[in-house]
């Protein structure tokens, strides 16, 4: 693999795959449901001292 | 690990180091190798006093391991000030160069590397460790794993720190910008990094609490990134093992893409994911409220991590590097604003309906500041990466003036909130020496970093249009000369804003230090004034 495919493997699958890793990511964020757990998680500093 | 081994390492470290000494040809070379045997030599006495014949397994002590968050409080004071210090002589150096005193060891060439180094690897870094050890354990219900590992991590990174700090004065340099370590301090380094990653993923995989709190991900996103980028960019061969010069792997605009991308993610890595991790413990533990929005804490983790790691061809606008690399890296830079700002936003709105704690607390004051500097700098950042911004600030002060915002301003202010916070906690005491001196604190670190930043706004801005002033013939205006003569009373003024910084570290110091004594100041309590004094 040359440097000219390399980029282009970069600049257009590369690409994809990490903005729909990022973009799943967020998904799976505000899945139904999932509300009451995050908010549980925002007080895991306040368990113990 | 057996008291016997420790001493059987500790013998033959000492034992190594003096044969290294003894065949080097390269004088400083040599004095490492003797700072290395002196280490060695500290920890055995050090062992000895602790020694236990009868070798019994010792009670362990607590649900959690803090006497290693507890050094790192005081390590990262001591380093805090030394480097603070370091940055005032050399901003005295440029405003007067007479007071580099015309020695090899005192030059601003070995000092500003002393200053960087120290205020970002060993301020910056201890106060990482220390927090992430307390983080790490208070948040997961588990004890650090793998013993006592992490001092290993604390005394190694110290030698590194020390290995750097004096290598820099001798002349030992790599000279790669924030990675100026020669070959055989960076795999000390790597060594003591993997220890860490040991330790911190060792006490994940023991967690008591099944979620993992979103200020980990951060701790464990700035180790892991930084083990990455500190083995690229050192990849280079010695010259001799015998001997502190090495050469990079890379040469020509490869060279300078790695050490920017290296460059670039320490920013963003160390001095940002980091800190972000102690943003998202301890502001909601001193507003006493969990943090605005969860999700958004998430969406600001992965935002971040996908968008810093492209961002460092912005450090190369117009050079060899191919103009696409270029654009690729303005643009990242650009997207980014949105993930800091959202992080900001997050950090901001914790605070919302407990605004009046502003009023009565100024560790809360403290890091409030540093998120609103967070919320500048990396505004201010992503604006001098678009290219035409850049080609006029690139070069120039003002790039100075931008890290300190983001270096005193957010860094330094989460770090020291973050250590008000931690010893009243660590020591056991019912709270800090006194309230007022942190009141203080933030008004002279506040009033310092003002003065620092605007000041270098003006003295950049005029260097950069200085430079390219042509005059009705299309020659240069200015010599180089008359800019560095122009820049001389900002000069000052930034100088006066270092050592207004460093007054407030050193009020802090002493703040810490009788706390730590377990004394309480009698004060007016902060919000309330303070009582008239009785007339006659």
């Amino acid at each position: 693999m040359d440097y000219h495919q390399f980029r282009h493997f970069a600049d257009s699958w590369g690409l994809v795959y990490l903005l729909v890793v990022f973009l799943a990511a967020v998904a799976f964020l505000f899945r139904p449901g999932a509300k009451s757990g995050y908010d549980r998680a925002a007080r895991i500093p306040f368990d113990e001292e | 690990m057996g008291a016997a081994f420790f001493y059987v390492i500790m013998g033959l470290a000492a034992t190594f180091a003096v044969i290294v000494a003894s065949l080097t040809h390269d004088p400083n070379f040599a004095i490492h190798a003797w700072i290395v045997v002196l280490a060695a030599l500290v920890a055995i006495v050090a062992g000895l006093n602790t020694f236990d014949p009868e070798g019994k397994p010792k009670p362990v002590k607590g649900k959690y391991l803090d006497g290693v968050v507890q050094a790192g409080v005081i390590a990262t004071m001591f380093w805090g000030l030394a480097g603070f210090l370091v940055g005032v002589v050399i901003a005295l150096q440029l405003t007067f160069p007479a007071l580099n005193l015309d020695t090899a060891y005192t030059n601003f060439g070995r000092l500003r590397p002393l200053h960087t180094s120290a205020v970002v690897f060993a301020f910056g870094g201890n106060a990482l460790i220390a927090t992430s050890f307390y983080v790490v354990q208070r948040t997961t219900g588990a004890r650090l794993a793998l013993g006592n590992t992490a001092w290993f991590v604390f005394w190694g990174y110290q030698l590194f720190i020390v290995l750097a700090a004096t290598g820099y004065l001798l002349g030992i340099t790599q000279s790669k910008e924030y990675a100026e370590p020669e070959w055989y301090v960076d795999l000390w380094l790597t060594v003591v990094w993997v220890a860490y990653l040991a330790v911190f993923l060792g006490t994940l995989f023991r967690r008591k609490e099944p979620h993992i709190y979103v200020a980990n991900w951060f701790y464990l996103s700035f180790i892991v990134t930084i083990a990455m980028l500190h083995v690229v960019n050192n990849l280079s061969m010695p010259v001799s093992l015998l001997g502190a010069k090495s050469y990079s792997l890379f040469s020509g605009v490869q060279d300078a893409l790695t050490q920017w991308w290296y460059g670039h993610n320490a920013v963003g890595f160390f001095l940002t994911a980091g800190f972000l991790g102690m943003m998202y413990y301890f502001v909601p533990k001193q507003a006493g409220r969990p943090i605005y929005s969860y999700r958004l804490s998430i969406i600001h983790f992965w935002a971040l991590i996908f968008l810093y790691i492209w961002a460092g061809p912005h450090h190369l606008h117009y050079t060899a590097l191919p103009d696409w690399a270029q654009t690729l890296g303005m643009v990242f830079s650009i997207m980014l604003w949105m993930p800091s700002w959202g992080g900001m936003i997050n950090g901001l709105m914790t605070l919302s309906g407990a605004w009046d704690k502003l009023r009565t607390d100024p560790v809360l004051r403290m890091m409030v500041m540093a998120i609103a500097f967070y919320g500048m700098s990396t505004f201010e950042g992503p604006m001098m990466s678009i290219k035409s911004v850049n080609s006029l600030s690139h070069y120039t002060d003002w790039t100075i003036g931008h890290v300190h915002s983001g270096a005193l301003g957010w860094v330094g202010m989460i770090s020291f909130g973050a250590v008000y916070f931690l010893a009243p906690k660590l020591w056991d005491r019912q709270g800090l020496y006194s309230a007022r001196l942190v009141n203080w604190h933030f008004w002279l670190a506040t009033i310092g970093i003002v003065l620092y930043a605007a000041s270098m706004w003006v003295s950049g801005i005029m260097q950069g249009l200085m430079w390219r002033a042509y005059d009705s013939l299309g020659f240069l205006q200015y010599s180089f000369a008359e800019t560095v003569a122009a820049m001389h009373p900002f000069y000052l003024i930034r100088a006066c804003g270092g050592g207004l910084y460093l007054l407030g570290a050193l009020v802090m110091a002493y703040n810490i230090a009788r706390t730590i004594m377990g004394h309480q100041r009698r004060e007016v309590p902060m919000g309330f004034a303070a009582p008239a004094v009785q007339g006659a």
